[in-house]
């Protein structure tokens, strides 16, 4: 299957993407997990001020057949959050990488484990079969 | 190896999103979960269920076998009629529910995927003294469900059907028709809460059946369906899924399937303990539940009772999309089974407080 995947953008193995400027970052998740999960009926997402390591998990998505754990992609502080994602999710699944964007942070840590668009590509192609 | 359906080509095709079913390479979803569903609900959707099993029964005492591994009773079923029941293990446990449907010659009986060898090496073992011949028919037949409120229409009014009785076909009534130049058989059964039909043709003519069914009425007016509609349509209307409701550690009285169980009908596989657990009563109950609070339950999450004892499991739970709020069936003690009583569910590690509320949640409509 064909993702939109945006060159511009880091990604991680657990699906997030990050739109970098300076030490803040943008996060949602990609074009594949929105289209893995389906149609996103319910989230959860942390407070401003909260802080993640990478790996973390700040958040829960949940769609009609799964539920699926939102990774700190870095380590990082909560600034803003999206918060009309909470009443309608719909974004996520039309706009992952607009509308659908889930936290601005702080990156507080290192970025090293980040994947460029092939990278993350390649880690799609293998899981998607 | 996964195995594959003879429509297989049909989904991959369609853009199906395919996962691994209990050993079967199937589709989950094809334009998407949600769009699926409503369809089911209100129009029509077809779905694939080819992986599940078709054996047939025949034989000078296929009738008097049925009766003996079967939960319900099938002596009244004239040709043509069929029966829900289950397979039942000597403690009482389930290993499986079927429909058994009533053929001129033979007894056809469906079972579920996930079942497929163990039901037929069970009813093999079991047949030791019955003088019956069983067929295992998986494999030459494909099966395609119809389902939705507008299933009958467009179906019917099809050229293929037109002045062929199909509409008058009763509720769980299966019978011969030529539908699109193929023969085979249809029944008004299904297990999404829907009115609609289930279609048995050869597995070589699946595919011209499955494009001719998807190409009924007004462009666009059936929607292929994948295993996640199959879910969350079959959930809303509380039907059980083998392996989350009921299962061989189950027995049917705490699955609130006593109406399948005719202990009057005779002896039969499990009668015993049966009649046993029935007199006793159960000490637990499957429950239908709404959430109190925010949250999604999901099958095999635990529930605590208000003091904080673990007392029990959900067995599935989604948001409903019918209903629009997160829905979950579980076992709770029987104390806690009644409309109104609250308990918790645990969600990662929290506990979310739920309400039992009625079941079905979504009430079938059925063309009865």
């Amino acid at each position: 299957m064909q993702y939109n995947l945006p060159a511009d953008l880091q990604y991680v193995e657990t699906d997030e993407w990050l739109r970098i400027e300076g030490d803040e970052a943008i996060v949602g998740i990609t074009d594949y997990a929105q289209s893995a999960l389906g149609d996103i009926v319910f989230l959860e997402l942390p407070e401003v001020g909260d802080t993640f390591t990478a790996g973390q998990t700040y958040g829960v998505i949940e769609s009609v057949k799964a539920s699926s754990d939102l990774y700190a992609p870095v380590d990082c502080e909560v600034l803003a959050v999206n918060s009309p994602l909470i009443d309608n999710q719909e974004p996520i699944n039309s706009d992952p990488y607009g509308d659908g964007w889930m936290l601005r942070i702080k990156i507080t840590g290192g970025t090293d484990q980040l994947l460029d668009v092939a990278a993350y590509t390649k880690s799609v192609e293998e899981r998607d079969h | 190896m996964l195995k594959r359906t003879p429509l297989y080509q049909r989904h991959t095709a369609l853009g199906a999103r395919m996962i691994d079913f209990g050993g079967w390479e199937m589709p989950v979803q094809y334009s998407g979960l949600m769009a699926e569903h409503q369809a089911v609900r209100n129009s029509a959707g077809l779905f694939d269920i080819s992986h599940m099993g078709r054996f047939s029964i025949s034989g000078h005492d296929a009738q008097r076998f049925l009766q003996y591994v079967v939960t319900c009773d099938i002596s009244g079923l004239s040709v043509g009629q069929s029966s829900y029941g289950l397979l039942c293990n000597d403690q009482g446990g389930i290993i499986d529910d079927v429909f058994v449907y009533c053929l001129p010659s033979e007894y056809l009986v469906v079972v579920n995927a996930s079942n497929r060898e163990k039901d037929w090496n069970w009813l093999q073992r079991r047949s030791t003294g019955f003088d019956v011949d069983m067929q295992d028919l998986s494999d030459r037949w494909a099966m395609l469900a119809l389902q939705g409120p507008q299933a009958e229409a467009l179906f019917c009014n099809s050229p293929t059907m037109q002045h062929t009785g199909l509409e008058t076909l009763p509720f769980h009534e299966i019978a011969l028709f030529g539908f699109f130049g193929v023969n085979g058989l249809i029944a008004r059964t299904g297990y999404t809460g829907e009115d609609g039909f289930e279609i048995f043709c050869d597995a070589h003519r699946a595919e011209l059946v499955w494009d001719a069914l998807l190409a009924l009425g007004p462009p666009d007016s059936v929607l292929p369906c994948g295993l996640g509609a199959r879910d969350s349509t079959r959930f809303e209307a509380c039907l059980a899924l083998y392996g989350n409701e009921i299962s061989e550690a189950t027995n049917p009285y705490e699955a609130r399937l006593g109406w399948v169980v005719k202990l009057d009908k005779g002896d039969f596989i499990g009668s015993t303990a049966l009649r046993e657990i029935k007199a006793a009563g159960v000490e637990r109950k499957l429950v239908g539940f709404e959430l109190a609070e925010r949250g999604v339950a999901r099958g095999g999450y635990l529930i605590h009772d208000l003091s904080g004892q673990p007392v029990g499991h959900v067995t599935t739970g989604m948001p409903s999309p019918t209903l629009n709020k997160p829905l979950g069936m579980g076992y709770v003690p029987t104390a806690l089974s009644t409309e109104g009583s609250e308990f918790h569910v645990i969600i990662r590690e929290k506990p979310v407080r739920a309400r039992v509320v009625k079941m079905p949640f979504y009430k079938p409509r059925y063309k009865r």
